[in-house]
């Protein structure tokens, strides 16, 4: 069981990854990364088989932390959206060096 | 030996008074109350005051030092004392000791005696200088570190005295300093000094390595432990330190110069006492010279080049303190001579009477000096008042300068019975007496045998004499006899000079009458003979032998180099009435511009601007092109600290490449990473 669990994760966090990589809207790229921490919650709960409970109690940290980004991170793209109109990530490039 | 306290702290005052006047004077001149408006002297309450501080303390010093003289001269001892240590590092220890001998004991006389004497008559000759308080400061601090430097029981502390001489010379030269002329003058002095100094020094560290101890009564005994290639070059190093102080080639060129200062200061400073420092040294240490003939030889050479160089140019100065200040040059070349063939009595004796003498010649051109410039400003005319083709006809004007200043011309011309005759007598006969027979004329200096040497050094001194007393005569001539060139007003209101200038001048003219009786010649038995000769015998009595051997000249040899003495001075005073016309001479401001031999000898050889081209404008060149240009601003502004900055900014210019702003590529960046890392930690755990 844990081996199919530990696949299903691994080709999520694939899919998330090549997501981020690939994508240039922001809000796909945040439900990318979503998809990516909520692989890492499948494997920290099958992993916790093995190892004791501990996993399961990562998953509610990566959960709570996981809103606040999503809390936090919606709002940085309403007013990006705000100021330029747009959310293409290819468009705001101010911290070019 | 004496050492009861009473005595003990005496030896201390004599230093420890002048140096209370330095700071009495020196604090008042501080203070704005008591410096007076410029060209205007302080109010005479004042004035008395300061001066009896500085004229006071001087008074006392030598009264002590008589005192002591008398102990050393009647218990036939020495008196030294030690109030504790200055320092000590390891091995190397030095104490405070000043130590009293017959030798220093003369020295002490010297300065402190002819030092009050000048210091009479700088009340007078200063009276309305502004800052007549800081001139008494530097004056007695000079005198302070001149006791010191003669009293010192180590080289260390004899040390403090040198540099502090030197120090108190170049305040003194530029006492005027609102003339840039004369801070530049004082500056030159202190640099040529130092690069005597180095020597010095660098035969201090060469005693202490090799002897471990730097008291005089040690180095005495040094040359039975030492080699004599190490002496040699030990003496060499030394004899650099006294060419810088003493003013011998080539590091004479500040003591012309050094007549920028008041005229006592060159009475004092820069004729009778700190030039002669370098002869006090190596008589002081004459144990030590005596064992290296070859330095000796060349002592001796360098002392007779110098009087004959310097007595040429005296001959087309026209400045009447120059011709007096190559004078001096030359006359310390008469010295060296002396101390250089081992005759140290001789050279004592010089120095002693040329001390008389000279200060005359200095304390009376100062008064012409003073009464010309008085004469000038009466007539608000602006004339160089040192400039003898400004003068003339002053015997009229002023005869007891002009007696006096006879007395002193006739005595270094070398004229009997005056001092002068005597001491370069004793000189004369010594070299040739030892480049006859002697221990030093079998030596050799290099490929040169002494003998050789010394002959060469006797023909130059006799050759000096002439031209010395060619020169002086044509100094008193241009300046006391035939007609007065300024003008008849300015004749009118020219005077001799007020008794507190006469007064020290008389006391220094009847010196230079009976100085001769301190080391009368066998062969001349008009008194007691050869007093100095046995004063000084217990401190210089072995090395003389050492350099001499016991040969001695017999009467017909005597009688006749004292012939040659006295034909070359009669000769040289004859050619200079013969040659001289005064008659043809216009002032200064009329005078043609001198041509051939003439301008190269007014000019000293262009030895100044051969120095300035050669040495000086090259080293400030060099300083400012590669040193200040090149190291300063090129490679440690520009490459270390400017290129540092451009290297930092263009790295980072090069890394924020990096910051393309395009939130992808980080992820791509931080995926590439990750893969890494986990990649390194696959790897690593499946090995």
């Amino acid at each position: 069981m844990i081996r199919e669990a530990l696949l299903v994760s691994a080709v999520l966090f694939s899919i998330g990854v090549i997501g981020v990589l690939t994508r240039r809207n922001a809000l796909i790229l945040f439900m990318c990364v979503e998809l990516m921490l909520n692989a890492v919650n499948l494997s920290f709960i099958a992993l916790s088989r093995l190892h004791g409970v501990s996993g399961q109690v990562f998953v509610l940290f990566v959960m709570t932390v996981a809103a606040a980004e999503a809390a936090v991170g919606l709002a940085i793209v309403i007013s990006v959206f705000r100021h330029y109109r747009t959310v293409d990530l290819g468009r705001i490039r101010l911290l070019r060096g | 030996m004496i050492s009861t306290s009473s005595v003990s702290q005496a030896v201390w005052l004599v230093p420890l008074l002048p140096l209370l006047g330095f700071l009495i004077n020196g604090a008042l001149s501080l203070v704005p109350a008591w410096r007076g408006e410029r060209g205007d002297g302080i109010p005479a309450g004042r004035r008395t005051l300061v001066a009896s501080v500085g004229v006071g303390v001087l008074v006392l010093s030598f009264a002590v030092s008589v005192w002591l003289a008398s102990i050393v001269a009647g218990a036939n001892t020495e008196v030294s004392s030690t109030i504790g240590e200055w320092m000590a590092a390891g091995q190397f220890r030095v104490d405070w000791t000043l130590r009293v001998d017959r030798l220093s004991m003369l020295m002490m006389l010297i300065i402190t005696g002819v030092g009050s004497l000048i210091h009479i008559y700088s009340v007078g000759y200063m009276a309305d200088d502004a800052s007549f308080a800081r001139y008494f400061a530097y004056l007695n601090l000079f005198v302070s570190f001149m006791l010191m430097l003669v009293m010192g029981a180590n080289l260390p502390v004899l040390f403090i005295g040198w540099e502090g001489v030197g120090l108190a010379s170049y305040l003194l030269i530029g006492f005027w300093f609102g003339d840039t002329a004369n801070a530049v003058a004082g500056k030159k002095a202190f640099v040529v000094n130092r690069i005597g100094d180095f020597g010095l020094l660098l035969a201090m560290f060469m005693l202490w390595v090799n002897l471990g101890s730097l008291d005089f009564a040690a180095i005495a005994e040094g040359h039975s432990v030492m080699s004599t290639p190490l002496i040699t070059a030990i003496c060499l190093f030394m004899f650099l330190g006294c060419a810088g102080k003493s003013a011998q080639l080539p590091l004479y060129v500040w003591l012309p110069d050094a007549m920028a200062g008041p005229t006592p200061v060159s009475a004092l400073i820069h004729a009778a006492t700190m030039v002669t420092a370098g002869i006090y040294l190596i008589v002081r240490n004459a144990a030590l010279f005596s064992a290296a003939p070859a330095a000796c030889l060349v002592i001796v050479l360098v002392g007779a080049l110098t009087a004959f160089w310097a007595a040429t140019v005296g001959l087309k100065q026209w400045d009447i303190k120059k011709v007096l200040a190559y004078s001096t040059v030359s006359q310390l070349g008469y010295m060296f001579i002396a101390v250089g063939a081992g005759a140290y009595t001789a050279g004592m004796f010089h120095l002693v009477t040329h001390a008389f003498f000279k200060a005359l010649l200095f304390l009376g051109a100062g008064a012409v000096i003073h009464s010309m410039h008085h004469a000038f400003h009466e007539t608000h005319r602006h004339d160089d008042a040192q400039d003898m083709r400004n003068m003339g006809g002053l015997i009229k004007r002023m005869p007891a300068t002009a007696a006096l200043m006879w007395i002193a011309t006739l005595a270094i011309a070398g004229i009997p019975p005056l001092a002068g005759f005597f001491s370069k007598d004793a000189i004369l006969g010594a070299v040739a007496e030892r480049a006859l027979e002697s221990p030093l004329a079998e030596s050799s200096l290099g490929p040169i045998p002494g003998r050789v040497i010394l002959w060469i050094a006797y023909g130059l001194a006799v050759a000096t004499a002439f031209m010395t007393a060619i020169y002086m005569t044509r100094l008193m001539r241009y300046t006391f006899h035939g007609t007065f060139r300024s003008g008849d007003d300015v004749a009118a209101s020219v005077h001799d000079a007020p008794w507190i200038l006469r007064a020290p001048l008389i006391v220094l003219g009847a010196l230079t009458l009976i100085g001769g009786w301190l080391q009368l010649p066998a062969v001349i038995p008009i008194g007691p003979t050869g007093l100095l000769d046995s004063w000084l015998k217990p401190i210089t009595g072995a090395a003389t032998t050492m350099l001499a051997g016991r040969g001695h000249l017999s009467h017909q040899t005597e009688y006749l180099l004292i012939g040659i003495a006295i034909a070359v001075a009669a000769a040289g005073m004859f050619t200079a009435f013969l040659v001289l016309k005064p008659q043809t001479l216009t002032t200064k401001a009329a005078a043609p511009a001198e041509t051939g031999i003439g301008l190269v000898l007014a000019n000293d050889y262009f030895v100044d601007s051969a120095i300035e081209r050669g040495i000086v404008r090259p080293t400030v060149s060099t300083a400012r092109k590669v040193l200040w240009r090149g190291l300063d601003l090129g490679l440690i502004n520009g490459v270390l600290v400017q290129g540092s900055a451009h290297a930092v900014r263009l790295m980072s210019s090069i890394a924020s490449r990096a910051q393309v702003g395009f939130a992808g590529s980080y992820v791509w960046a931080i995926a590439l990473g990750a893969l890494v890392v986990i990649g390194t930690f696959v790897f690593q755990a499946g090995r």
